[in-house]
């Protein structure tokens, strides 16, 4: 009984957290273009998307700067992990790291208001044409992302045994040699890690992108919004429909491939012990 | 022990210029543009101003604490039946949830709005079966659907994640020594659920209190919160030093709540995506 | 500790998935070099043909036109927004330079005011010899923003009227034909109003019998009373969201532009639209090209282009009006034959709708005094900031602020008596 209830209680908020979602999916394939009504199946829509160079054009700009973003990030963070684990001061290491935590804390709508902020004055200042794009996206972005790298790459520094890099040096090694042959491929799980949450937070930021872009370089979030405060088009429907496929099919292979070779480690650890 | 080299000493410069010139600025925008006028010069009167909003502030504190305790209230049993499940479907579910948490944002706002409008598939069904339209789009209550919808997730995760990590050791000793299933969910689970529960609440309430796209979809412009004012001042009527104003305050608020929330727990929350 | 080879497998999706953006990126820059032109137009939302569902793409046109034409390439980049406020607020900020914009009538006026529009030459702009001279030349009564159009050149006209669905409003109601539908306690729940300062604040001027470009702060207080009076029973604000909703029921009576109109009623055949007898407005949308564009030249042959009823290219001026339906004020899109019939297809008194429109009483907005335009942002805030939180709300969160608390005193007190052990 206690079994029927907890399994039906979990089935109830599942449905109810995907009913939404998927009456847009169904309604994607919807011949006729309303919301309400189920006509006949067919994949007009998906045809509409693919010749939506607009729509095309924001996946592949989404794509680039979530790339850049998380790459620039993860360099910029990792050398600032390195960095504040060899730093002694512990007020400097304190005040460093709350202020990187300043964009996780505040709400993006702050961020993005006070980078707008930022962007304009400094255009007025050099009176610069078309400011706003992409440079302006990559720096916002790559901001966010800072903290959340920097949360994912410092336990590995922490969990490092000191004493490898001292002895790398010891033999001859160059400091910055040793960290990147001796300490660097200790933490690369923290990096990968770092870069993947920075790619997705990138991929999926809209407020922070709202107030920092301009019509020549729009994300797929800003399609998405711009969509949906004028007439939606029902591609818009296919192409929700299409992101959340895409997601799915990642989470799976991340979680379930991960399980077989979580079995298949175990195993090999046996071995060796 | 040998000292630190200029490369370990450097290794962090990048991100605390990086950090100076693309957080630390841009916040001091903010407060330039909240304590100066248009024309530039020292002023209060964007603060002073801010009485005219007091509803607005009030209204979103209220909202955002709402979905929060109802985000809680449904999320933290369900945590729990999830982590009591088998560690197969535990892993089924892991992906349930975090399926809607990396969909964007709008576009489950959206097909929630899609599904709820007054013209939408439940009132029209509502309709073909002669009962009464629930008019649900610009009422209070469906921006508050809105968000315990959109951010559930975000309080289930990180309170599943503590409870799966729990030992099982201690449920079963508080059993063995005459607890009752009550008794070992008071004073055995939460307990050591709590740090999960507080990065849960923080990471509904933020987001809530700041949104806008929620409140303009479902709240259909009429239901205007600090998020829908601060978007209107910089995007539309272009008013950045009351925006900035508002900004600031919102910041403070949050600092403020966030630090009471932290106060419960006894360990760092931390976060979990 | 998460499994490494977990890592590596996810860094391989996550890897697959960047490979054909960094292709891009590099195929992108590579783009760059050779010569091609951006040019930046900015327009209201829906008002162009896009190319979606069959239609003509006119924006590609353009392009295809320019390289037959001058042996250039150009690539427009378009971008849309909801309102003049917030096209002027996106202008202002300055971050990106536009080389068309479609503001209104009142909005260009502001704009040749505050000096941010360029002079046209008129020379790079020989199709305007297609404009109505009630439009354009100097007989042109329709000028009045830009008195010898020095600055723009008429892209659509229309007025705003109030669109309401026979399903869902009685066909006798007696507030039919006038403004005071819109305050009709009946609707309570399906009424849309606009979500932008002026075009609000006209319709409850209208409706009040107030000169809608008044220097009386007073009578702007009483048209906000009136908007104050109707918040309790609008759905909501809002600008291009109103399609979807009037097509898909769920509002039933909204005040639109004209033009708007007709394509709602091409996917749901119950609306129903009037001109209200007390009054209603009359605009212009122009097109203009901005100081700081950097290609004022090819901006110019822009506007020229979408003049043009030049077949090869897909007639750009017809297919704009039989894509937005809005009135064209170019004379050759009226007189053309398959324009009209296209129209008398869409709705039996579709082309009427728009271009029969004398006995209308109408009037356009003028642009205000920089104090004025203060005042009705002030007066927007106002009414957007104007917030009921109703009891409920209160009740609801004093309960939870007593539970926090109380669990708060639970715990020190707790924490107190065992640290006393």
């Amino acid at each position: 009984m206690k079994k029927f209830l907890s399994t039906g209680y979990i089935f109830l908020i599942f449905a109810l957290l995907y009913a939404p979602i998927l009456v847009l999916i169904i309604f994607s394939f919807n011949e006729s273009g309303s919301l309400s009504e189920f006509s006949g199946f067919s994949f007009v829509w998906y045809k509409e998307l693919f010749a939506d160079e607009e729509a095309l054009t924001s996946l592949k700009n989404s794509l680039i700067l979530a790339v850049c973003s998380s790459l620039a990030a993860t360099v910029i963070a990792t050398f600032a992990a390195l960095g504040l684990h060899h730093m002694r001061g512990k007020f400097v290491k304190g005040a460093i790291k709350s202020v990187t935590n300043i964009p996780m804390m505040n709400p993006d709508i702050v961020t993005g208001v006070s980078m707008m902020l930022l962007f304009v004055a400094v255009a007025g200042i050099i009176k610069a044409n078309n400011f706003m794009g992409f440079g302006t996206m990559l720096i916002a972005h790559t901001t966010f992302n800072l903290p959340y790298v920097l949360l994912s790459v410092t336990p590995r520094f922490n969990q490092l045994d000191k004493s490898l890099s001292e002895a790398a040096q010891d033999l001859g090694c160059t400091p910055a040699r040793a960290f990147f042959s001796v300490e660097l491929p200790e933490i690369v799980p923290g990096i990968i890690s770092g870069l993947m949450l920075g790619f997705t937070m990138s991929l999926d930021d809209f407020v922070i992108s709202h107030f920092v872009s301009s019509p020549n370089f729009q994300t797929l979030p800003l399609y998405v919004y711009n969509q949906t405060v004028h007439n939606v088009k029902f591609s818009m429907y296919a192409l929700c429909a299409l992101i959340v496929a895409i997601i799915l099919i990642i989470l799976l292979a991340v979680n379930f491939t991960g399980s077989v070779s979580n079995k298949s480690r175990k195993k090999r650890n046996k071995g060796v012990a | 022990m040998k000292g630190k080299s200029v490369f370990q000493r450097m290794a962090a410069m990048p991100h605390i210029v990086w950090m100076i010139m693309f957080i630390v600025a841009p916040m001091l925008f903010v407060l330039y543009f909240a304590f100066t006028d248009t024309e530039g010069n020292f002023s209060f009167a964007n603060i002073t101003s801010l009485s005219e909003y007091s509803n607005v502030f009030i209204l979103s504190i209220a909202f955002a604490l709402i979905a929060t305790v109802v985000c809680l209230v449904i999320g933290y049993p369900l945590a729990y039946f999830m982590a009591k499940s088998s560690p197969r479907m535990q892993k089924i579910l892991m992906v349930l949830i975090m399926l809607p948490m990396w969909c964007n944002l709008l576009i489950r706002t959206y097909a929630l709005m899609a599904l709820l409008d007054n013209g939408g598939l439940i009132n029209s069904f509502l309709e073909s079966i002669g009962a009464d339209k629930w008019h649900i789009v610009g009422s209070d209550f469906g921006v508050i659907l809105g968000m315990v919808y959109d951010f559930l997730p975000y309080m289930v995760l990180p309170i599943f994640t503590v409870m799966s990590k729990l030992d099982k050791r201690y449920i079963e000793a508080a059993a063995d020594l005459g607890c009752s299933s009550l008794q070992t969910m008071t004073k055995v689970i939460m307990p050591l659920s709590v740090s999960g529960v507080i990065s849960g609440i923080t990471m509904v309430f933020v987001p809530s209190i700041s949104t806008f796209y929620i409140s303009q979809k479902l709240g259909a412009g009429k239901i205007d919160l600090i998020g829908d004012t601060i978007e209107r001042l910089f995007q539309n009527t272009s008013t950045y030093n009351i925006g900035a104003a508002i900004s600031l305050i919102m910041m403070i608020l949050i600092i403020v709540s966030v630090a009471i929330m932290n106060r419960f727990s006894d360990d760092d929350g931390g976060i979990i995506i | 500790m998460k499994s490494m080879i977990k890592k590596v497998l996810a860094l391989t999706v996550v890897l697959i998935i960047m490979l054909p953006s960094l292709l891009t990126l590099v195929s992108c820059s590579s783009e760059g070099d050779s010569n091609v032109t951006t040019l930046y137009v900015y327009n209201w939302g829906e008002y162009i043909s896009d190319g979606s569902e069959g239609t003509v793409d006119v924006n590609e046109e353009f392009e295809r036109w320019y390289f037959d034409t001058y042996g250039e390439r150009v690539e427009v980049t378009y971008s849309t927004y909801s309102s003049n406020e917030d096209m002027y607020a996106k202008l202002s900020g300055g971050a990106v330079n536009y080389d068309v914009i479609i503001p209104s009538d009142y909005m260009i006026e502001r704009l040749i005011k505050e000096d941010k529009l360029a002079p046209l030459d008129y020379s790079n702009i020989p199709n305007i010899v297609n404009i109505a001279p009630e439009f354009y030349g100097k007989d042109a009564e329709y000028d009045y923003y830009d008195e010898g159009s020095m600055y723009s050149v008429p892209y659509f006209y229309g007025m705003i009227g109030i669109i309401y669905n026979t399903s869902m409003v009685d066909p006798d109601d007696e507030d039919i034909g006038s403004w005071s539908l819109m305050w009709d306690e009946d609707y309570t729940g399906n009424i849309l109003q606009f979500n932008n300062s002026r075009d609000a604040l006209g319709t409850a001027q209208y409706y009040l019998g107030i000169d809608v470009n008044t220097h009386d702060e007073s009578e702007w207080r009483r048209a906000l009373e009136k908007l104050r009076e109707q918040k309790d029973i609008v759905q909501g604000y809002v600008m291009d969201e109103i399609f979807n909703k009037m097509e898909n029921g769920s509002a039933a009576i909204a005040s639109y532009y004209a033009g708007d109109y007709l394509a709602m009623y091409e996917e749901n055949e119950d609306l129903e639209f009037f001109y209200p007898r007390e009054g209603t407005n009359l605009y212009v949308d122009a097109m203009c090209i901005p100081k700081t564009s950097q290609n004022k030249l090819v901006a110019e042959r822009y506007i020229n282009f979408m003049l043009s009823v030049d077949k090869e290219y897909g007639a750009p001026a017809i297919a704009n009006a039989e894509y937005t339906y809005y009135a064209s004020p170019n004379k050759l899109v009226r007189e053309d034959e398959g324009y009209i019939e296209y129209m008398g297809e869409i709705k039996d008194d579709g082309y009427e709708k728009m271009y029969d429109t004398d006995d209308v009483n109408a009037t356009a907005y003028i642009n205000l005094t920089s104090d004025k335009l203060a005042l009705i942002n002030n007066l927007w805030e106002e009414l957007k900031s104007d917030i009921d939180v109703s009891p409920t709300i209160y009740i609801l969160c004093g309960a939870i602020i007593a539970t926090l608390a109380g669990f708060g005193v639970f715990f020190a007190v707790r924490k107190k008596i065992r640290n006393n052990y």
